[in-house]
């Protein structure tokens, strides 16, 4: 018996989640529902999306045991599932290329999408570009200049990127655009949203394609050491690689699954990006139900992360859920303590991880200090950090 | 029966259509609005829509996304457009006011409480762009509670099936949106306009609006001709827009008189 069985049909987590759109929405996401059922369990599909995943991407990921990290944090074992080595460099493209294949099948020549840090955007470009079909991105013009390197690999990959001037210029606003462009072509554009936040069924959809990570995590943790994991850790943004590995493993007993988000300059500072951890209002934005950063009047307000990727002033509904009905944990880790474990990787274990993935890392260093050596974490390595360069070389003052 | 239904029985009775101009509460600044609503009634509005400006209104082209911003510096929320209705009911308790906006600040103030705040402050209507009928229905029965007449939004997109849904829901009119995309956009498609408003009737007695993409006499013409109100909003912002503070009740009023003019004549 399936014991976990969310969202409902129209996409509710609990009160979180739904479909709260404008009415010139709602026939696009009602097609998009419809569709989505009749492929999500045909075989046809189902190994299309395998064989791409493996012949394009790289799956499966290895599973890491980053044994000399966990000697220097000394205490649990620290395991680390390595999304970072995946096309593209990051967890995004597993939801990618599943959403294009999608698309193709609806028969959409073109697909749009929102990033923030440039990732999701790099990856839809990617694979718009293997499957031939026009590719444009909304980027908040702040992240456009943070980011120019993922932006010209946009361009390289034949994407057209459009910097988005209205309301904070960052990845909320991004969405807010490619959510008015896909309004007005609906007929022939393909929304791909890039993580489990949106309307349903967006954040069951971007779910199920990224729950590869957890399949094959439970997999290769029996196969290396026998046994499953005490605590599963992994970043939270909007939540996509976070949902990806959690999951599987809702149903398992005895495994703790760990949200982190950013802190910024610290939660008490007002300064962060942490809507769960500091008890933010319940609210609704990009079309479902969710906590929600605002102020008093329900306007949205800007958040802070140095990691572009959490910069995000809500949260996927199904971690709202998970969080209410106790299922999932979720703590906050600062711009320093991401930055002090970003560093440490790099120097025990030779890996730049992204600075989205070094909030994990950071509380698997504390939660590991408190646990004896025949304890396992898991943490999601959900990016490489080349991509954050530039930032890690502005904080420390050097120009590249 | 609600300032809203007897507004559009009145008009009937006299072969006109309602004309209803819609301006963002708090653009270009808070000292003009409750000034700029008694120009739009003195000038020919029938209803007034007042937009509550939001951080993030999804559904709205750039002109409006502009005021939302120009309102906002001000911090223009909800609580603050509230205010501005009871100023304007001073001296104003025959023109129904028809609040536009998104969910996330009603949700803010809590449905109920927002309901009764509205009711206190004499608003008529609520349009909420993110609140399709399948996520409000509580919603609607507070506000149907206290004689406020939700309103709803029609696609050109919307399924037959879903029009029965929604005309079951809302009251006061429907608001037919003439276009595909947001606010601001394009052309307007009159013809088809007209087929989608006599399919609308054949379900429904509730009077029904058509807005999106009427920008002048002619259009406002023609869709008054169809519709039983016809709504303004893109181009009157841009008017706002584009005034400074010396011209901007005259620009106002000498585009309403245009369109008054306009929808008048087309009385059949």
């Amino acid at each position: 018996m399936q014991l976990y069985d969310m969202p409902d049909e129209r996409g509710h987590f609990g009160q979180f989640g739904g479909t709260f759109v404008a009415e010139t929405l709602v026939e696009a996401l009602d097609e998009l529902r419809v569709m989505y059922e009749r492929y999500r369990h045909d075989p046809e599909f189902l190994a299309e999306y395998a064989h791409d995943l493996k012949h394009f991407v790289g799956r499966p990921s290895p599973i890491y045991h980053a044994k000399r990290w966990s000697d220097k944090v000394g205490g649990a074992q620290i395991y680390l599932k390595r999304e970072d080595l995946n096309h593209t460099g990051a967890h995004k493209v597993n939801n990618t290329v599943g959403q294009a294949l999608l698309a193709k099948r609806m028969g959409k020549p073109r697909v749009i999408a929102e990033t923030g840090a440039g990732q999701h955007g790099v990856a839809t470009a990617t694979i718009a570009a293997r499957l031939g079909l026009e590719c444009v991105v909304y980027m908040g013009s702040e992240d456009v200049k943070r980011q120019a390197p993922n932006v010209f690999r946009m361009k390289l990959l034949g994407a057209t990127v459009v910097p988005v001037e209205s309301g904070s210029k960052t990845l909320k606003d991004a969405l807010n655009e490619a959510m008015r462009d896909w309004v007005t072509n609906v007929h022939n554009t393909f929304y791909i949203i890039g993580t489990v936040a949106g309307p349903h069924p967006y954040p069951m959809m971007v779910r199920d394609f990224q729950a590869v990570i957890g399949i094959e995590s439970k997999q290769q943790m029996q196969e290396m050491i026998g046994r499953q994991p005490d605590a599963v850790i992994a970043c939270v943004g909007g939540g996509s690689n976070a949902m990806g590995i959690f999951y599987p493993y809702i149903d398992v007993p005895n495994v703790r699954l760990i949200g982190v988000e950013a802190a910024g300059h610290g939660l008490e500072t007002g300064m962060h990006a942490a809507p769960l951890t500091a008890n933010s209002p319940i609210g609704v934005l990009h079309g479902n139900r969710t906590y929600l950063m605002q102020d008093a009047d329900g306007q949205i307000i800007e958040t802070h992360s140095v990691s572009a990727g959490l910069d995000y002033p809500g949260v996927g509904p199904e971690h709202a859920w998970l969080k209410d009905i106790k299922r999932a944990e979720y703590v906050a880790i600062t711009d320093d303590e991401a930055m002090a474990a970003f560093h440490s990787l790099c120097r025990t274990e030779g890996i730049i991880p992204a600075l989205e993935s070094s909030h994990a890392l950071a509380h698997a260093e504390k939660m590991a200090r408190t646990m004896s050596k025949d304890q396992i974490l898991l943490v999601n390595l959900s990016g490489r950090g080349d991509k954050d360069i530039n930032t890690v070389a502005k904080l420390a003052n050097i120009t590249l | 029966m609600s300032r809203i239904q007897s507004t559009f029985a009145q008009l009937k009775q006299h072969g006109k259509k309602a004309l209803i101009p819609y301006i963002t509460a708090g653009d270009p600044h808070p000292k003009y609005t409750v000034d700029l609503m008694h120009t739009l009634v003195k000038h020919g509005a029938d209803m007034i829509e007042l937009g509550v400006p939001f951080s993030d209104p999804m559904a709205d082209g750039p002109v409006i996304q502009r005021a939302s911003e120009r309102a906002l510096v001000h911090k223009v929320g909800l609580t603050a457009v509230l205010d501005m209705v009871k100023t304007f009911r001073k001296t104003d308790q025959q023109t129904p006011i028809i609040l536009m906006g998104y969910a996330n600040p009603i949700e803010a103030i809590g449905p109920v409480a927002f309901a009764d705040r509205a009711k206190a402050a004499d608003v008529d209507g609520v349009i909420t762009v993110d609140y399709p009928p399948e996520e409000c229905g509580s919603f609607v029965q507070e506000l149907r509670k206290r004689d406020i007449d939700p309103v709803f939004l029609l696609a050109p997109t919307t399924e037959p099936k879903r029009v029965d849904l929604i005309v079951n829901q809302a009251s006061g009119f429907l608001y037919y949106v003439s276009l595909k995309g947001v606010t601001g956009a394009a052309n307007l498609d009159i013809e088809e306009v007209s087929k989608r408003v006599a399919s609308i009737r054949e379900k429904t007695n509730l009077p029904v609006g058509v807005g999106f993409g009427i920008r002048d006499a002619a259009t406002a013409k023609a869709t008054a001709k169809i519709a039983d109100a016809v709504v303004v909003g893109s181009r009157m912002v841009q008017v706002i827009e584009a005034s400074n503070e010396d011209s901007l009740l005259q620009n106002v009023a000498t585009l309403m008189t245009e369109l008054k003019t306009a929808v008048d004549s087309a009385n059949s």
